[in-house]
């Protein structure tokens, strides 16, 4: 055994491509500056770009940490009406893609919307803020993004008790204020991690900023690439993203690796703080405004909206549209669960350095843009179908480029992407399977094919389905990628939502929307069943 | 680990000013009692709600600890003395009853005076030492209210007193448990409290640690003049920092004194088997008011009430009360033997098969099934109604 782990797993780095080529591609893209690139960027896009997504990370970061901080102190601390049950609802805003929250937001609130209609017939002209715009894009991200706070701040309050702040009592400091200057520094470590997956998140995101018509780093990419078919700009642009978001990568990494310092001694009766008359009520009345603006109102209205389409909408099409999206998402799933448990069973094996990081790089797809994975999976495969031209045509397949009309560019983006969400389930699981466990089945005789075969697999069944289903899920919700690396006309329900708000059509947009979003509650709810104990 | 004994052992010489500590020790018994009662529980009763009604772990417990007084309570657990003190710091409610601070009520049923307003320390069981902040920020943490000057002079002073000098701007994870509790210490003492709690200080620690470390709170309590209640389950940590013990068991106070008096002075058979070691011999009631036994006749200070001429009664006969003499006629038979390096615990069989214990320096080996010769030394008669 000793001779295999002292090796790292070199069919790792295979594993870890997807990856790394493109990150590889993108940040080499500054190996041949091109200046003339740069002084368009310069001057028509970078200043945009770079001021809107910094405002925007400013204002979703406030947004998250205040709701999900906000909402997890309440419903994990104190004790007020209902409780219990936002203590899981909560989170089901996760269920809604920030694109379909998006183009309802619009729908109901834009100038043509039944809203402003209403106000207008009864006040008469009015002028309201605009809610295409930043503003409006942010409460969006606010509302969608703020459960992975909540999850985090949640889990940190329930497991520091409330000894912290007793001791903070007894030293003369009244509740409020511990809160300040106990509960929320101590706790840092995991909203602070909360944050920085929002963040990712929001600059991961496409169809939120695109109906929103501000420009970002994914809009500027998609237009240079889809509009201008400029692969440099796109890359070099591509480039940028990717500091931020390894940056963020940084900061979680940080603030995950605190948590085993601010950890303390888990009290077993935690007693919630019952909260006073007039508290109790106003606590229920904000847990019930965020859920009803995250979730119940848009819910009712992409129901109201889909009943009154579905009948002249509804054709083969759709069917075509849920075809593409299931075979895409049940076949991401297959791969992913299937590499992630390689990597996961690698990782076990060859516990060393080298083999480690590799793991960690196959799984970083999850903070990169889909956007970013695209184009620098697209440009290596594009140079690969140059290479293999006369190959093609020796076959006689014509007209060549032939990899890139396929799905594979896709597949392999988004493996890429979702990797991290199946392999740590598994990952989890595995840790419950014992080396000596493991020893013991050698001794009686299996090899490691067997040992894969007969232990692991059967022992970690609960954690390769639930990755798959979560995997399927985030694939199915997923639009940058297919968005952008589809086969012409190869539609699926995430590009008829972009493709029905890019015209304006909300109501022709609610009907793929309940679709992923029906699909999209299946993990939510096997989360919730997970979290409630 | 090792190099954190060490280091504790080195403090601990500074800690323990040995005059302080000796003439401290033989005060202990005759406690002056003219301070004023700093902490008064009057007929205290807790309760937690049950499914079935409130379910009572402590009822009609009263005492009176004086300024500058350490008091433990001591007892098994699932006794009530954590509650008690939780109550005491206003994390609990009463049932009824009354808690009064230095003459002022900070509790009775339906009213509760807010911890951060009751000017009292506490020392939690597993420190609670905020993960967030450095030594020194953790022991200014209650002077919060104070000038930055006014702070950083009294967390020195605190530093030096508990002599973590040298370890203000390190973090809580950094330190060995010894030190965690002397920074938990430090914290609660800053403020300057007019009581300090402490929930089992020292059971988080090594067990070779605990009893040096008791004393070495108790050293720092004295120092400071501060007034604690102590919880604990050990009764050799209760012995060695409090003056006064309070036995709680069955939701009951047992006996409240000191030491000296628990231990001799057992006021019912609980206390006298919860405390220390000891067996019981039957006797016999006389008609002049004495005891006669197997070992001999005793006239004891006081007897329980009731008691007639001919009834049997159980007196209470420690190991120290038996003392070995070759030269006695009494003879006893060895039962077991335990070896306790100075001593051996002997368990002793006494003609009529009642047994009784005996610490008899360890160069006295016997061996088991041997008769050997004893002589009984009772100085403190204390005897109980079969």
């Amino acid at each position: 055994m000793s001779s295999v782990a002292d090796k790292p797993a070199w069919s790792v780095l295979w594993l870890a491509l997807p990856t790394l080529m493109p990150l590889t591609v993108v940040l080499g893209s500054w190996l041949h500056p091109q200046p003339e690139v740069w002084a368009h960027l310069n001057e028509f896009v970078l200043p945009a770009v770079l001021k809107n997504t910094l405002l925007m990370a400013l204002g979703v970061a406030a947004i998250v940490s205040v709701l999900g901080v906000g909402l997890a102190w309440l419903t994990s601390v104190c004790e007020f009406p209902g409780r219990r049950w936002f203590a899981w609802s909560l989170v089901l805003p996760l269920a809604l893609p920030a694109y379909v929250l998006a183009s309802v937001m619009v729908g109901l609130f834009d100038y043509s919307g039944p809203l402003q209609t209403l106000l207008r017939s009864v006040l008469g002209p009015l002028s309201l803020p605009p809610t295409r715009s930043m503003g409006g894009a942010i409460v969006v991200f606010g509302l969608v993004l703020y459960p992975y706070v909540y999850l985090l701040a949640r889990q940190a309050f329930l497991t520091q008790g409330k000894r912290s702040l007793e001791a903070a009592q007894t030293l003369g400091m009244p509740r409020w204020l511990a809160f300040f200057r106990v509960a929320l520094p101590m706790s840092r470590p995991w909203w602070a991690a909360g944050i920085t997956l929002a963040l990712m998140e929001m600059l991961a995101d496409f169809g939120t900023v695109a109906i929103f018509n501000v420009d970002t780093f994914t809009t500027a990419i998609y237009k240079a690439w889809l509009a201008l078919f400029n692969l440099p700009v796109a890359s070099q642009l591509a480039s940028l993203l990717a500091l931020a978001v390894l940056l963020l990568v940084w900061f979680e990494q940080r603030a995950i690796a605190q948590r085993q310092y601010a950890a303390n001694a888990v009290d077993a009766r935690l007693e919630r703080l019952q909260l006073s008359g007039v508290a109790r009520w106003l606590a229920c009345a904000a847990c019930a405004a965020v859920l009803l603006f995250a979730f119940v109102i848009p819910l009712l209205q992409l129901m109201v909206w889909a009943y009154a389409v579905v009948r002249h909408d509804w054709d083969d099409r759709y069917w075509q549209f849920i075809g593409h999206s299931l075979m895409l998402s049940s076949l991401s799933a297959l791969i992913v669960v299937a590499v992630g448990l390689w990597l996961a069973y690698a990782q076990r094996q060859h516990p060393d350095l080298i083999t480690r990081l590799l793991v960690r790089t196959s799984t970083l797809g999850y903070a990169l843009p889909g956007i970013l994975l695209s184009v620098g999976l697209f440009i290596p495969v594009a140079w690969l179908d140059q290479q293999l031209h006369p190959l093609w045509q020796s076959w006689g397949v014509d007209p060549a480029p032939v990899l890139k009309g396929t799905l594979l560019v896709m597949l392999l983006a988004i493996s890429a992407r979702f990797m991290a969400v199946g392999f740590e389930p598994m990952q989890a699981e595995m840790q419950r399977i014992t080396l000596s466990q493991q020893q013991a089945a050698h001794s009686l005789g299996l090899n490691r094919w067997g040992v894969l075969h007969k232990l692991y697999l059967p022992l970690l069944r609960s954690g390769w389905l639930g990755a798959s289903l979560l995997v399927f899920v985030e694939v199915m919700k997923e639009m940058p990628i297919t968005l952008m690396t589809r086969p012409f006309g190869w539609d699926t329900l995430a590009v008829r939502v972009y493709e029905m708000s890019a015209e304006g059509m909300w109501d022709r947009a609610a009907l793929p929307s309940l679709c992923i979003v029906l699909v999209g509650l299946l993990p939510v709810l096997l989360l919730v069943r997970q979290s409630e104990r | 680990m090792q190099s954190d004994l060490m280091q504790i052992d080195l403090m601990q010489t500074d800690l323990m000013q040995s005059d302080l500590m000796q003439t401290d020790l033989m005060q202990r018994d005759s406690m002056p009692n003219q301070r004023l009662p700093a902490l008064e529980l009057n007929d205290l009763t807790l309760s937690y709600p049950g499914t079935r009604g409130p379910q009572v772990v402590l009822s009609g417990v009263s005492l009176s600890l004086n300024q500058g007084e350490i008091a433990c309570l001591l007892g098994p657990s699932g006794c009530g003395k954590t509650t008690a003190l939780r109550a005491i710091a206003g994390f609990h409610p009463l049932q009824s009853g009354s808690i009064r601070l230095l003459q002022q009520e900070v509790g009775r049923a339906g009213y509760q005076l807010a911890p951060e307003h009751r000017n009292m320390g506490m020392v939690f069981q597993d420190y609670a030492l905020f993960p967030h902040l450095s030594v020194a920020d953790n022991i200014g943490f209650g002077l919060y209210r104070r000038s930055k000057r006014e702070r950083e002079q009294r967390v020195a002073q605190m530093l030096e007193l508990v002599g973590l000098r040298e370890l203000a701007q390190s973090a809580p994870h950094q330190l060995s448990g010894g030190q965690q509790q002397r920074v938990a210490l430090a914290r609660a003492l800053a403020p300057q409290p007019a009581l300090l709690l402490m929930d089992e200080p020292f059971s988080n620690l090594d067990v070779t640690l605990r009893e040096r470390l008791a004393l070495e709170v108790r050293g720092l309590l004295k120092q400071t003049g501060t007034t604690a209640v102590i919880v604990t389950h050990d009764q050799l940590e209760a012995f060695a920092v409090a003056d006064r013990v309070a036995v709680l068991a069955e939701g009951r106070l047992q006996q409240w004194g000191t030491p000296m008096q628990l231990y001799h002075r057992p006021q019912n058979r609980f206390v006298a088997r919860f405390i220390g070691e000891g067996m019981m011999l039957q006797g016999e009631m006389s008609a002049d008011g004495k005891i006669s036994t197997e070992l001999g006749v005793f006239k004891p200070e006081s007897l329980p009430e009731g008691l007639n001429h001919g009834d049997v009664v159980d007196l209470l006969v420690r190991p120290d009360d038996i003392q070995h003499d070759d030269a006695s006629p009494l003879q006893a038979r060895v039962l077991a033997k335990a070896f306790r390096g100075a001593q051996f615990l002997y368990t002793l069989a006494l003609p009529s098969g009642q047994q009784l214990l005996s610490l008899v320096p360890s160069h006295h080996d016997h061996a088991i099934g041997e008769a050997i010769g004893i002589r009984l030394e009772l100085d403190h008669q204390v005897c109980f109604a079969a």
